[in-house]
């Protein structure tokens, strides 16, 4: 995949960090506002998407390597089913950690979630590597079409 | 005997279909809400969650989370298969 133009360049380098962190605000903040693992996650893995749209293929894998995206995905996974195997001696995915607060929400009380927020940061760390890993795999699949068919024909220019 | 084959499931299904059509609830008036009430009402409590639905996706029903992490992670195995043949790196 040959890079697109500049404009497409700038934009990628101003925009991109910014999606960064807001996917990793979604992640964090996921067990008190709306979000969590799955939406943050997506959210980051488009950065792999704007990258490699906006740089080309080439300079593309001198910075991703595809195995980092692998582990990322196993160990979220494993994490998940560690935390969720840990409650048990109560059930499964029972929140350990969570004290029970029995009266009402005061002001400039914040409750900690327990084991959901660890889990949220796991499950977030799984679709960060298996999103990305997706749209590596596939930009890689397209070498079958040089090989077998003649290679790639048609990008914006 | 094929046609009144048809024609009697035809007639079976629509039956039914206009069964579960009059059985609803009207728009907008659903019926007994309890197992909202119970989670609304006990998941600050119990587990000390502010945000409900990640209570319930992660805590409550856990064990859905993990089956949808399964297959988002077969799905990405599966990929991963598909397009092996036009990797470069061994």
């Amino acid at each position: 995949m040959k890079p697109m133009s500049l404009i497409v360049i700038t934009l990628t380098r101003v925009f991109s960090w910014f999606m960064i962190v807001f996917g990793a605000m979604v992640i964090m903040n996921g067990h008190h506002t709306p979000g969590g693992g799955f939406q943050g996650g997506a959210v980051v893995a488009t950065f792999i998407c704007f990258l490699l749209a906006a740089y080309g293929g080439k300079k593309f894998f001198t910075w991703v390597k595809a195995p980092i995206y692998s582990g990322l995905e196993t160990i979220g996974l494993l994490v998940f089913f560690f935390l969720a195997c840990l409650g048990l001696p109560n059930s499964f995915t029972y929140n350990f950690i969570a004290v029970a607060h029995p009266g009402e929400v005061l002001g400039g009380w914040l409750p900690s979630c327990g084991t959901i927020s660890l889990m949220n940061i796991a499950v977030g760390f799984e679709v960060i590597g298996a999103l990305s890993l997706t749209v590596i795999e596939m930009y890689e699949g397209t070498h079958m079409n040089e090989s077998y068919f003649g290679g790639e024909c048609g990008h914006d220019r | 005997m094929k046609k009144s084959l048809f024609v009697a499931s035809a007639v079976i299904i629509g039956g039914l279909f206009y069964g579960v059509f009059t059985m609803t609830h009207p728009f907008g008036n659903p019926g007994k809400a309890v197992m909202d009430d119970h989670f609304i009402d006990r998941a600050l409590k119990d587990r000390s969650a502010q945000n409900i639905v990640t209570s319930l996706v992660f805590d409550y029903r856990g064990f859905d989370t993990l089956g949808e992490a399964a297959v988002l992670f077969t799905a990405v195995c599966s990929i991963g298969a598909l397009f092996r043949a036009g990797r470069k790196r061994s």
